[in-house]
């Protein structure tokens, strides 16, 4: 079997050619999966906001208001969901660094009182069947009907009112942090409005 | 304080072998002999802090700039890879003591998935800090050593055990190792 | 080479005589991390089969252009790139697994696994041979997580592929998801392999 000699010229070649053609591809099925990638971020989003919110029939995602805050990287996502262009519900996404492995975003979606309808988890890499468990219906439900400035969003190991998730309290202190981020962005929007 | 946190996760809590599933092939690999398994935890702290310092720099100041993100992947395995060419020549003409010690195992952890593993964790550590990136990657050195010494120990005494022929070999070891992650689960209501 | 094998050979040492993941202990990685669940341990399983045979056939096809002394890295850009691919297929069109898996999806790259059968059977043999013996590894591979996945589902959330027998608050083995119940599975696993192949 004839291979080529291991000359300075033939190894930098080869290397360049096989990196040369490994960029052109992974380039090219960048281009191609671009398109569906963001579809498919754009559908979760709009499940998500039909779950966290009640029914709406305007466009949520195009009438998205960004708001600037110290406390997360990118500009927040704040929906305004109507019926009959009456409001029925904010879906705020809030998010956290601090989950055990780094960052959990969460669609939160606030009926006009100010009460939590319901939650949606969108991104996290928790640890599975413990921090993953924070998707589980179990978790979420107590979270539902209640209001951030009487039910306090710390686990209760913190003083909070929240059950946390059994061996994720990490993951737990971050999806309230999340979670509060959205209600103060949320009373921020609505005061504004007023 | 933030440091604190991160060591105490890094060696106990999310232990990078027990918890994390990662470096599980010098675990099993080089851990038979308690000498074998310091040489290769100093070659790992070595490597993996020097590639997290440098795959991080790269992550933020070109990869994120330019949009090629999605070149992490390759980009980062062929840092490793050259750093590791690198240090050997490197350790060879600087330390020839040092490098009889750690020599043999730095070619074996190109493929450490650890290495690439905390290089890629390190990203999602709060943004912009190089320092608790660099601190991230000592730390889950240590608790790779930790595991691996600890491991190590336990099977030296295991030669001596009388075991059914069936467990022998690798299904004690996945065992005692199995035994070994349940006892650091007992850290996850540390932080 | 001493003895060639027949192609029927070839494929099966994969699945059994040199099971990558009971018999060589490559992949160990994967083979503990991921397989929380069946649905996980098969779509690994099929990511890295994926990888192994492109990397295997583009290694055979070039394995004359290459130079000894940079093998190594050319393999390496090689096998990385497939699994960048891999990567953006599953995060544009598989968006569940490609969360499930998450750090492990790079981590295919350091799979000695790959690496392994690129440096030890497709530089030195034929692209069918090559073709094969990476089908042979990587379904023996995906056997086996597959195997791992299933057996700590079904102990640890009383479900298989998601489908579950036992009612949402009952009590299961939830050690069995956790980090000590992947090492003590594939343990009980490997014994359980090594006396069947050896019967065989």
């Amino acid at each position: 079997m004839s291979k080529k000699e291991s000359t300075f010229l033939n190894m930098t070649m080869t290397l360049l050619v096989i990196t040369i053609a490994a960029g052109v591809s992974l380039g090219f099925i960048n281009d191609i999966t671009k398109g569906p990638k963001a579809k498919a971020k754009l559908e979760r989003k709009v499940n998500a906001l039909k779950q966290v919110l009640p029914e709406f029939n305007n466009n949520p995602v195009e009438q998205v208001k960004l708001i600037k805050s110290d406390k997360a990287k990118d500009s927040i996502e704040v929906y305004s969901g109507m019926m009959d262009d009456k409001p029925i519900g904010t879906a705020v996404i809030g998010s956290s660094e601090k989950g055990y492995s780094g960052l959990v975003k969460i669609m939160i979606g606030f009926n006009p009182d100010g009460s939590i309808k319901n939650i949606v988890v969108l991104e996290q890499k928790e640890t599975p069947g413990l921090g993953t468990k924070m998707k589980s219906d179990k978790f979420l439900r107590q979270f539902r009907g209640k209001k951030p400035s009487e039910f306090n969003l710390k686990p209760k190991k913190d003083g909070g009112d929240v059950d946390a998730l059994t061996g994720a309290t990490i993951t737990t202190r971050a999806f309230g942090e999340a979670t509060q981020m959205a209600y103060d962005v949320f009373v921020e929007t609505n005061q504004s409005k007023n | 304080m933030d440091y604190i946190i991160i060591l105490i996760a890094a060696v106990f809590v999310n232990n990078i072998v027990l918890s994390q599933f990662l470096g599980i092939c010098p675990f099993l690999g080089v851990s038979n002999k308690v000498s074998t398994s310091v040489g290769m935890s100093g070659a790992v702290l070595f490597v993996m802090t020097i590639a997290t310092l440098a795959t991080y720099l790269l992550h933020q100041f070109v990869l994120v700039p330019s949009g090629l993100d999605y070149l992490r992947t390759i980009t980062f395995i062929l840092v490793i890879a050259a750093l590791v060419q690198m240090v050997e020549i490197i350790l060879k003409k600087v330390s020839p003591p040092l490098y009889q010690a750690l020599g043999v195992f730095l070619p074996l952890i190109t493929t450490n998935c650890a290495v690439l593993g905390v290089a890629i964790l390190a990203l999602g550590l709060e943004s912009g800090s190089l320092l608790k990136a660099v601190f991230f990657a000592i730390a889950n050195s240590i608790g790779f050593a930790l595991a691996l010494i600890v491991f190590a120990s336990i099977r030296e005494q295991l030669e001596l055990a009388e075991l059914p022929k069936g467990m022998k070999g690798v299904p004690i070891n996945l065992l005692v190792a199995g035994l070994l992650s349940l006892a650091f689960l007992g850290f996850t209501g540390l932080v | 080479m001493a003895e060639t094998l027949t192609q029927k050979e070839n494929f099966l040492k994969g699945i059994i005589k040199d099971n990558p993941v009971f018999v060589m202990l490559l992949g160990m990685c994967p083979a503990l991390g991921v397989t929380s669940s069946a649905f996980n341990g098969l779509g690994m399983g099929m990511a890295t089969l994926f990888v192994l045979l492109m990397s295997n056939i583009v290694v055979s096809l070039i394995k004359k252009q290459i130079p000894s002394k940079v093998r190594i890295p050319a393999f390496i850009i090689v096998i990385a790139s497939f699994v960048t691919i891999v990567e953006m297929v599953l995060e544009a069109f598989i968006p569940f697994l490609y969360e499930q898996l998450g750090i492990f999806i790079p981590l295919i790259v350091v799979n000695c696994l790959i690496l392994g059968r690129a440096e030890a059977f497709a530089s030195k043999n034929n692209l069918f041979s090559s073709i094969v013996d990476a089908l042979g590894m990587g379904i023996g591979f995906t056997i086996a997580l597959t195997a791992l996945g299933a057996v700590r589902e079904i102990l640890g959330s009383g479900s298989i592929f998601d489908f579950r027998f036992v009612s949402e608050d009952a009590s299961t083995f939830i050690l069995f998801i956790l980090p000590p119940g992947a090492f003590i599975a594939l343990a009980y696993l490997s014994v359980l392999f090594n006396k069947a192949s050896k019967t065989n």
